[in-house]
């Protein structure tokens, strides 16, 4: 089954690399991801589904990630398709290949067993999305996906040093180093401690890097406001989450040896810097994707704190992998089409947004109330349970910090939110041809309702999932 | 066995210090180049027998560090016509005494970190973090593109010395994986290098800053 979804969406970004069209070449792209969710449906719905490699198994924590990534792009291949439709005139067979590549690339994060896997796919993903982020071909997608290829690349490689380690530090406890995650959680009381602390340390700086975390997240901001809209929502929304797995795989090892107090503290702090530092830079921000792009930091940081915080949040941050993202899914999408009405990311030449695109308009705001952790949707619900866990734990200065940063992002994006949705277009604006479609609109609808219906009530399915995955991730299947 | 491999890792350290003192970014990569293949000898030293892995592992690893990535690195050069790096960040000469601090350094931190029996006396954890840090220096320090690529050339290289240590327990599939990530990477890089000289005219990354906040 494992494979299935790997290389899926794999032989058709090659199928996809050979086939001449252009302009039939993009609908592949909706063919995949339907039949992926279909597949990641299949796997979730069957449990015992046993994997065949000893590398490759879908546990509870791989299960909530597949299915956000497989629900987002799901969706995001649609919007895709229409993107593509829009810009017929560019060649996109590297585009499509690697759209799909990194699809089948995450699925195998999800999967895999073997931490040096991991790593070998998490670099993977680094190297299919630059060609994604260059897209545009103009000097400043240039020179973002520079900076991203740059400085993912040296975080990834500190990662493969703290596998080293994590491998050492089983080695030099005299046990046989194998790399994957049953050997490792099973002996983990007696891997030597020096060197599982100073691996946790590099694979938080190395998998930090590409989750985002300040202060390693500068390849952040301008990748995902450089990159098209499918690919910013899919690199936010599903590529830091791989990221994070990575983090909660070496969080289970260290909580399995016993050391969760060594470990919460490095991830608090890390979490409520980043959180700190979005919430900076969101303050004022003139460009509506790169306040996406630092939203996708702020939110990162919730996921580190609530890890931090341990059992009593992790209910509502694994929560919130999947809340969080959908709705940057609805945010990306229309600050997508926005950007494709007006021609600028800028709130300078910007506004009017409801009134020149009604639907995209409305849902960058709806979806800015979304991700703020307004009721009634799903962001609202995780970011809740987080706080309550905060506050079950004892840590009220956490807790509170949290609860003060929260407010400031939220005046601090509603600001530039409402310039872009507010007041009338210019004039040039609603002389350019651009429309909206269905293609670019029934996604944005589709996503929203998902995240409306987490806020409501969270079905029983995806909360008995993520309570596995809590009982796992404490060591009580 | 320690005696050969000790040579071997203390001819590395001297090649990051010769790295760090030069300009000319020919000589960069050519040193890169030749403690790339020294680096490939590494598993030969580590092993008792010559198995067909280890054989297989050493001729990638030599062909790919010390001659088909240089090759690339080199055409890329020649593609953007620079010979020299602009003026560094920080001088030569205090470059060459950071990397030597770091050396020294690195020696000293390797004492605290405990080591197996079967590795003790052999100077790799050393060498891999003074090398890691050659690489760190190299990166932050240099503003040309193809400079700040070997500068992460020479950090993969200090992460490789430390995959010394686990030579028996890695599996083949996860190190070929490891060298394929790093040779489309690089690959991907001379793409975008390339492809920032046709756009900016230049390969100082200092023009880079269009996207600064």
């Amino acid at each position: 089954m494992a494979l299935a979804l790997i290389f899926v969406p794999i032989l058709l970004a090659v199928l996809a690399a050979a086939m001449p069209s252009n302009r039939l070449r993009p609908w592949l792209i909706p063919v995949t991801g339907t039949a992926h969710l279909a597949l990641t449906v299949f796997a979730l719905t069957r449990p015992g589904l046993a994997a065949r490699a000893a590398w490759l198994v879908l546990d509870p924590l791989g299960k909530i990630i597949l299915l956000t990534v497989s629900a987002l792009f799901f969706f995001c291949s649609f919007h895709a398709a229409g993107y593509l439709r829009h810009r017929a005139e560019t060649p996109n067979r590297v585009f499509c290949f690697c759209f799909l590549a990194f699809l089948g690339l995450m699925s195998l994060v999800t999967c895999s067993h073997h931490l040096g896997l991991t790593w070998v796919a998490i670099e993977g993903t680094t190297l299919v999305t630059a060609p994604l982020i260059y897209f545009e071909r103009t000097p400043r997608s240039i020179e973002a996906t520079w900076k991203y290829m740059m400085v993912c690349s040296v975080g990834i490689a500190l990662g493969l040093l703290g596998t080293f380690f994590l491998a050492y530090s089983s080695l030099h406890a005299g046990l046989d180093s194998a790399l994957t995650l049953e050997g490792l959680l099973e002996r983990a009381p007696q891997l030597s401690k020096p060197w599982l602390h100073a691996s946790f340390l590099l694979l938080l700086v190395g998998y930090g890097t590409k989750m985002g975390l300040a202060p390693m997240h500068t390849w952040l901001p301008e990748a995902h406001s450089e990159a098209p809209a499918p690919v910013s929502a899919m690199l936010s929304g599903a590529l830091l989450p791989c990221a994070f797995l990575s983090i909660l795989r070496i969080y289970h090892i260290c909580a399995a040896a016993g050391d969760v107090a060594f470990v919460s503290r490095p991830l608090i702090w890390i979490g409520l810097f980043s959180m700190a530092v979005a919430c900076v830079f969101l303050v004022g921000q003139r460009d509506f994707k790169r306040m996406l792009a630092y939203s996708s930091v702020e939110h990162m940081g919730i996921l580190a704190m609530g890890l931090g915080i341990g059992a009593p949040a992790l209910f509502g941050t694994l929560l919130h992998v999947l809340s969080h993202g959908l709705t940057k899914g609805v945010l990306f999408l229309s600050a997508g089409n926005i950007y494709q009405a007006y021609g600028s990311k800028s709130t300078e030449q910007v506004s009017g947004a409801m009134r020149r695109l009604p639907l995209s308009g409305t849902f960058f705001l709806v979806g800015f109330f979304a991700i703020t952790g307004s009721p009634p949707f799903g962001p609202f619900i995780s970011e809740f349970s987080i706080l309550n866990g905060a506050f079950d734990a004892g840590r009220y200065v956490t807790g509170g910090l949290f609860l003060f940063l929260l407010l400031a992002v939220f005046i601090g994006m509603g600001a530039t939110v409402l310039k872009v949705v507010q007041g009338r277009a210019s004039f040039s604006a609603r002389n350019r041809p651009y429309r909206e479609t269905f293609l670019s609109g029934a996604p944005i609808i589709g996503l929203l309702l998902l995240v409306s219906l987490l806020g409501l009530y969270v079905p029983e399915a995806v909360a008995a999932l993520i309570r596995d995955a809590v009982l796992f991730l404490e060591g009580r299947p | 066995m320690t005696n050969p491999l000790n040579s071997i890792l203390v001819a590395v350290l001297m090649l990051n210090l010769f790295l760090l003192g030069t300009t000319r970014i020919v000589s960069v990569i050519r040193t890169v180049a030749i403690q790339g293949a020294l680096l490939g000898l590494l598993p030969l030293l580590l092993h008792e027998h010559l198995s067909p892995v280890v054989a297989l592992t050493v001729v990638t690893t030599i062909t790919l560090k010390g001659l088909v990535i240089p090759g690339m690195m080199l055409r890329a050069l020649r593609d953007v016509k620079i010979k020299r790096e602009v003026e560094p960040l920080i001088g030569l000469q205090t470059s060459v005494i950071l990397g030597a601090l770091g050396t020294v350094s690195a020696l000293l931190f390797a004492d605290r970190l405990p080591l197996a029996a079967q590795h003790t006396g052999a100077l790799i954890v050393p060498a891999a973090i003074a090398t890691l840090l050659a690489g760190f220096i190299l990166l932050v320090t240099r503003f040309k593109a193809i400079s700040q690529v070997m500068g992460y050339l020479v950090l993969e290289n200090g992460i490789f010395i430390f995959g010394m240590l686990l030579v028996e327990a890695m599996p083949f599939v996860v190190e070929m994986g490891v060298l394929l990530d790093l040779f489309v990477g690089i690959f991907v890089i001379c793409i975008i290098v390339n492809q920032i000289n046709q756009a900016f005219s230049s390969t100082d990354t200092r023009r880079l800053i269009s996207l600064k906040e």
